[in-house]
């Protein structure tokens, strides 16, 4: 059958391209593999000549898929599956980028991509280690091009294309039909939780440190390979800082996600696909403290081999995890399940890297050379080599924990996570965050080699007095009240502020004393204490976490203290319900429901809610401001739910929708009727009448506290009802950015609605609208949470991130213009996304 | 002895200490029946909703209780109560996985994980359903 308006000629273009990468990739491994082991110069460098045009072929290649994916997204060509899946019309420019990060396949591109540019870079750079370098990536690329195939090999497909075809993988009766495209509106588009900012740049960022791990594996197979044991550690240093910094930064960005746009009512949950990228991270850490060992003494080259080498590892690993769906139940992440097929090749992918790299290291064991002599427990070695271990150590406490569903589906053991998954971590990582936090206080003030003790006794003595102060001002006058775990771990909790405010106070005297404020090298001591600011921050911003959504039903309906089913009294109760319009203390703010409306997207709803605090005796406003979590209510009833966050400097004030009424089902079917009415007019409803005392322009103050950016007219009316109470109502219009907005006020005792609907004709008269409504009350419930301090944790990772990069330029001996460069552009980056951008 | 040696003991002690507390920590998957002999035990019960009993949650009276029948693969039933608002999509989930401990009849529920076929794009009978709607 000839099919109508296909665009077939793209997917085709696409699919050679893919088998063309594929082929050139095992072109390029190939000969790179046989120039790493041909010691004649002239054989040599021709196989190089080779295998470097087939390595540029397979990233030329790369790019073309890639950029016919985008042309399907960009041109909504409905007739590929990935285009129908995850565009549609609406779609913003920049979230086109998105949908194809979405697809696993697009997110697959997106890390064959980045292998190919940092691939040819090597090229370049890299001088004698380019051949067992190159044979590695190519062999990587290999893998993730067999990722994207889709071919049948005897009977068993290799990977999934991203070009198939809407009408071959879908049943449906119009796919019947030639004409079928003329039917079929629209794709389904990006999901809408991923409808954000952070969907846009945080996986290219996270890809970008994943790619970038396979460069210190790829230098240790070379170490190995050439029998040169240390020379690698040089050269592949810049290459390790830059790793830690782009992949800590993906990390966090996806924390950050998280804390802003996801209900999860944090920045980590100790989440399994959380996990998976912070261990190959914690990893990599330990790797580049033993490398800087290694090159400052000649000890630990043998742990920069295997933590090199399992960096990699757990980078595989965890896409293992991540991407084959046997986390199942275990994670909040949706990814999808990719099928038996898939799950072979990926795990394939992890055995063809692990096993051979660590065979060919344990049989390289004993050759690689070692220092006989023992560290001095003294030295500055000593204790960054224990720092390490602790370091790795604790990445193996989380994998093996995450690891559970595949226990379970090796073993047929049936373990699940523990009641309070959080604390089952925490309390095992507050030790390594006080082993940490004194370890990267002291240590760099001792000498490599070997220490004399009054010299770092001199050194230490303020900063421990100045912590001291510090620590004890901050439990006499900001008490960390987590008492949910009890005494000892509130005192652990403790313990670790005081180890991290240390590390934090340590490393800025040292880099004032013990550099001399030379920046230059004042890069590790820096990234330390920016880390420490980070875990300070976490600690007590979790710590001192607190929900103000409480429910305590003062004044609305039933008591809710006990259960009637199972008599209970430690009821969580941390949503609470606003009625429109009626004010509820939440914490130290009162809180209004003001109203609703309609985002720009289909079935985004936004609900403002004004805060206000008051002064307690003067009744003076302090503070006020309105946030507007919104939720998208989708087809049969589901609903995802965005929050809304106030950042001030010392603190966050988030809040999200835990349950909105659907509009849709709670119509109200009863109309405004429409009166004119001048000033001192009444006019009478069902159960009273209403006076219209006068006409405001521009008023002062408003009872909503909606923000007047325009002209605004307020009507102000008494209302009378027949059992003689008395109720005011302002409905109002205001005139601003947004248009013309009237703001209607409710008289929930008379369900009676107000509004001010514009003026007469003769500009004589007030249009005033009238509505008696049956419908329930509008409601919605919500959380709130205070985070205070959250902002030391963004600060922190900034630091972090800035110390990481200068120690890059300064390993790299990068000239002082392109350091000034690359410097700028990562400090500009980190303050915009991390403070700015929200 | 050496240092090294000594780094390695530590290292190994502090391994098992960890897999120590690693073990303490782990709970069960259950059937609702084997649940309901280990009462006040917390347990993660695989089920799905019974729909056939009207679910019980009014958000204007109180947005922290919800109630319905969860019934498993072996066809053991329990009321479940969660003290928590709804989860969105409870009613289109095919199964649900629900953390919590057995009180008597009733199951107390302090998460709900849902698997639901509209999260997962790459199910294909959600876009076959969703192809006849857009037509």
């Amino acid at each position: 059958m000839q099919f109508e308006g296909e665009h077939l000629w793209i997917g085709q273009v696409g699919h050679i391209f893919v088998l063309i990468a594929f082929t050139a990739s095992l072109l390029s491994t190939i000969a790179f593999f046989i120039a790493g082991n041909k010691q004649d110069k002239f054989e040599k460098s021709s196989w190089l000549k080779f295998a470097r045009i087939s390595f540029i072929s397979q990233s030329a290649a790369v790019f073309i898929v890639f950029s016919s994916i985008f042309y399907i997204c960009s041109h909504h060509y409905i007739e590929y599956l990935f285009g129908y899946k995850h565009t549609s019309k609406e779609l913003e420019f920049k979230y086109l980028f998105a949908s194809i990060w979405e697809d696993q396949s697009g997110s697959f591109l997106l890390w064959s991509i980045w292998h190919s540019i940092i691939g040819m870079f090597l090229i370049r750079k890299s001088k004698e280690w380019e051949a067992p370098v190159m044979t590695v990536i190519s062999f990587a690329q290999l893998f993730l091009a067999m990722m994207i195939m889709g071919v049948y090999i005897f009977g068993t497909k290799i990977g999934n294309s991203p070009f198939v075809l809407t009408r071959n993988e879908i049943n449906g009766p119009i796919f019947g039909m030639p004409n079928y495209l003329s039917m079929i509106k629209d794709g389904v588009g990006l999901n809408v939780l991923l409808r954000n900012y952070w969907m846009v740049i945080h996986p290219p960022v996270l890809f970008l440190g994943f790619a970038s791990t396979i460069v210190p594996f790829a230098y240790a197979y070379a170490g190995l390979q050439s029998k040169k044991y240390g020379d690698w550690i040089k050269p592949v240093l810049p290459w390790t800082l830059f790793s830690a910094c782009v992949l800590g930064v993906g990390i966090m960005m996806g924390g950050k996600w998280a804390y802003e746009s996801l209900s999860f009512g944090g920045y980590w949950a100790w989440d399994p696909v959380e996990n998976a990228s912070l261990v190959p991270w914690m990893i990599l850490i330990a790797g580049l403290h033993t490398m800087v060992i290694y090159k400052a003494t000649g000890h630990s080259l043998r742990a920069s081999y295997i933590f090199a080498i399992l960096t990699f590892v757990f980078i595989l690993y965890s896409t293992f995890l991540t991407r084959t769906g046997i986390l199942g139940d275990t994670s909040v992440h949706a990814f999808a399940e990719s099928g038996r097929p898939m799950f072979n090749l990926i795990r394939i992918f992890l055995f063809a890297f692990s096993v051979p790299a660590l065979v060919y290291f344990f049989v390289h064991y004993k050759k690689m050379p070692a220092e006989l002599r023992e560290e001095n427990s003294s030295s500055r070695e000593f204790w960054m080599f224990i720092g390490s271990l602790v370091f790795f150590l604790s990445a193996m406490f989380i994998i093996a924990k995450t690891s559970t569903p595949v226990i379970n589906a090796i073993f047929g053991s049936k373990l699940a996570p523990p009641e309070d998954i959080e604390f089952s971590y925490n309390k095992v990582m507050i030790l390594v965050g006080i082993i940490i936090g004194f370890l990267s206080a002291i240590t760099q003030y001792l000498k490599y080699k070997s220490t004399g003790s009054s010299f770092v006794v001199k050194k230490i003595v303020l900063p421990t007095i100045i912590t001291i102060v510090i620590t004890t001002l901050l439990i006499v006058f900001y008490p960390i009240t987590y008492y949910k775990q009890g005494a000892g771990f509130l005192g652990a909790v403790y313990v670790a502020i005081f180890a991290t405010v240390y590390s934090v106070i340590a490393n800025a005297s040292y880099i004032w004393s013990g550099l001399n404020g030379k920046l230059k090298s004042a890069g590790g001591s820096l990234s330390h204490l920016g880390f420490a600011l980070m875990i300070v921050g976490i600690l007590i911003s979790s710590a001192n976490k607190k929900v103000i959504s409480e429910e305590k039903f003062k004044d609305f309906q039933i008591q809710m203290g006990v259960d009637p089913l199972t008599k209970q009294q430690d009821n969580p109760a941390e949503n609470i319900n606003l009625i429109r319009q009626v004010s509820k203390k939440m914490g130290p703010y009162i809180v209004t429901y003001l109203h609703d409306s309609v985002g720009k997207e289909k079935g985004r709803r936004f609900y403002h809610l004004a805060f206000e605090r008051k002064d307690e005796n003067s009744d003076e406003v302090k503070e006020s401001f309105i946030l507007s979590p919104d939720v998208y209510l989708m087809k049969d009833n589901n609903m995802s739910s965005n929050p809304d966050t106030k950042n001030y400097l010392t603190h966050d004030v988030f809040t999200y929708i835990s349950y909105a009424l659907n509009p849709e089902s709670n119509e109200d079917t009863a109309n405004f009727k429409i009166n004119e009415m001048a000033e001192g007019d009444t006019l009478y409803y069902s159960k009273g009448y209403m006076i219209l005392n006068q006409v405001v322009k521009n008023p002062v103050s408003n009872k909503f506290n909606y923000p007047v950016n325009g002209p605004a007219v307020l009507a102000e009316f008494t209302i009378k009802s027949t059992e003689g109470n008395t109720y005011h109502a302002a409905p109002m219009i205001v005139v601003d950015s947004f248009g013309i907005n009237q703001i209607d006020d409710t008289v929930y005792a008379q369900n009676l609605y107000v509004k001010f609907a514009g003026v007469s004709s003769d500009q004589t008269k007030m249009k005033i609208g009238v509505k008696e409504s049956s419908s329930i009350i509008d409601f919605v419930t919500l959380k709130a949470y205070i985070f205070p301090y959250i902002n030391l944790v963004w600060i922190g990772l900034i630091i972090m991130a800035i110390g990481i990069v200068m120690s890059m330029i300064n390993r790299a001996g990068l000239s002082k213009l392109t350091g000034a460069i690359v410097m700028a552009f990562a400090a500009i980056a980190l303050f915009y996304m991390f403070l700015l951008a929200n | 002895m050496k240092k090294s040696h000594i780094i390695v003991l530590v290292g190994i002690a502090i391994a098992i200490g960890a897999l120590i507390m690693l073990s303490v920590d782990f709970s069960t998957y259950d059937t609702i029946l084997s649940a309901k002999k280990k009462q006040g035990k917390f347990v993660h019960l695989i089920a799905r909703l019974d729909r056939s009993v009207p679910l019980e949650y009014d958000p204007a009276k109180n947005p922290n209780y919800l109630s319905f029948t969860a019934i498993d693969s072996l066809g053991g039933r329990a009321k479940v109560v969660y003290l928590n608002t709804k989860p969105p999509e409870l009613e289109q989930s095919e199964r649900i996985v629900l953390k919590g401990k057995m009180q008597g009849e009733i199951f107390e529920c302090t998460d709900i994980l849902l698997k639901c076929p509209s999260k997962y794009k790459d199910d294909k009978k959600q876009l076959e359903k969703e192809i006849v709607t857009t037509k």
